[in-house]
């Protein structure tokens, strides 16, 4: 910590919330949760290479309730990450930086993982109810 | 420019350590080959979710989603890994705590890593 009190920067406390800050907060949130759910990725692969028992009990977690809730979670979590991600690609390349731009791709990416999630589940559900 | 820097600096005598960009490119470098397997990935799941424990066996023991797996998930907790120690420089300044939590992160990602491989090797060349 220094000495003197020095002015802060303008931060969380000042801003008026807007789509462009709230693009980078979650992508560090799905981020994390992402980084999270790997854990349950190496379960299941575990699972499946110790035995049919260890796998029933996985994919019985994963069909409850709670299972599901996580799932569709982490599924959002993981097409907002992939498609702000590769938004963020396209700006490390220089494009899409006009404030315009910015605030239009930013909508695109949030309203984009929320279709690409339920295009995800719909394959999902139409499983389920094939099977 | 060594008029720029802290006295605090040139006492340590630390410049930089010329390896600013290196996190940098290989978080790019990750994200790109993600977009790709994360892709194939859900795919995957996807097709694996009608199937009992035989049939998800031998779908992952197949020798090119075994390969892919195995560079998904060494690419994935690599990834979380660099991300994760972003977020933590970002955000924990006391110094002890701070050093705690990223070698606990990066020790977890690397078992976590471990793990996934070990799993994804014993079920493709297992019998």
């Amino acid at each position: 910590m220094p000495a003197t009190a020095r002015p802060l920067s303008p931060h969380l406390g000042i801003y008026r919330w807007q789509i462009q800050m709230v693009t980078s907060i979650l992508h560090r949130a799905t981020g994390i949760a992402l980084a999270a759910g790997t854990i349950l990725l190496v379960v299941a692969l575990l699972a499946l290479a110790s035995g049919p028992d260890a796998w029933a009990k996985v994919a019985a977690f994963c069909g409850s309730w709670i299972g599901m809730i996580l799932m569709l979670g982490w599924t959002w979590a993981l097409a907002y990450h992939l498609l702000n991600g590769i938004r963020h690609l396209v700006q490390d390349l220089g494009y899409g930086y006009k404030p315009e731009q910015f605030v239009r791709n930013g909508w695109v990416v949030t309203l984009g993982s929320f279709v690409l999630t339920g295009l995800v589940w719909a394959c999902v559900l139409a499983q389920r109810g094939g099977a | 420019m060594s008029s720029l820097r802290t006295p605090l600096k040139n006492a340590l005598g630390l410049g930089s350590a010329r390896q600013g960009s290196h996190h940098f490119i290989i978080q790019r470098v990750t994200a790109v080959a993600l977009v790709l397997l994360g892709v194939w990935f859900v795919w995957t799941v996807l097709s694996l979710l009608h199937l009992d424990y035989a049939g998800a066996h031998a779908l992952v023991a197949q020798p090119c989603n075994a390969v892919l797996l195995l560079a998904f998930v060494v690419t994935v907790f690599w990834h979380a890994q660099l991300g994760l120690q972003v977020v933590i420089e970002d955000y924990v300044h006391a110094r002890g705590s701070q050093l705690a939590l990223q070698l606990t992160v990066k020790f977890l990602c690397f078992l976590g890593a471990a793990a996934s491989v070990l799993a994804i090797l014993k079920i493709a060349l297992g019998r």
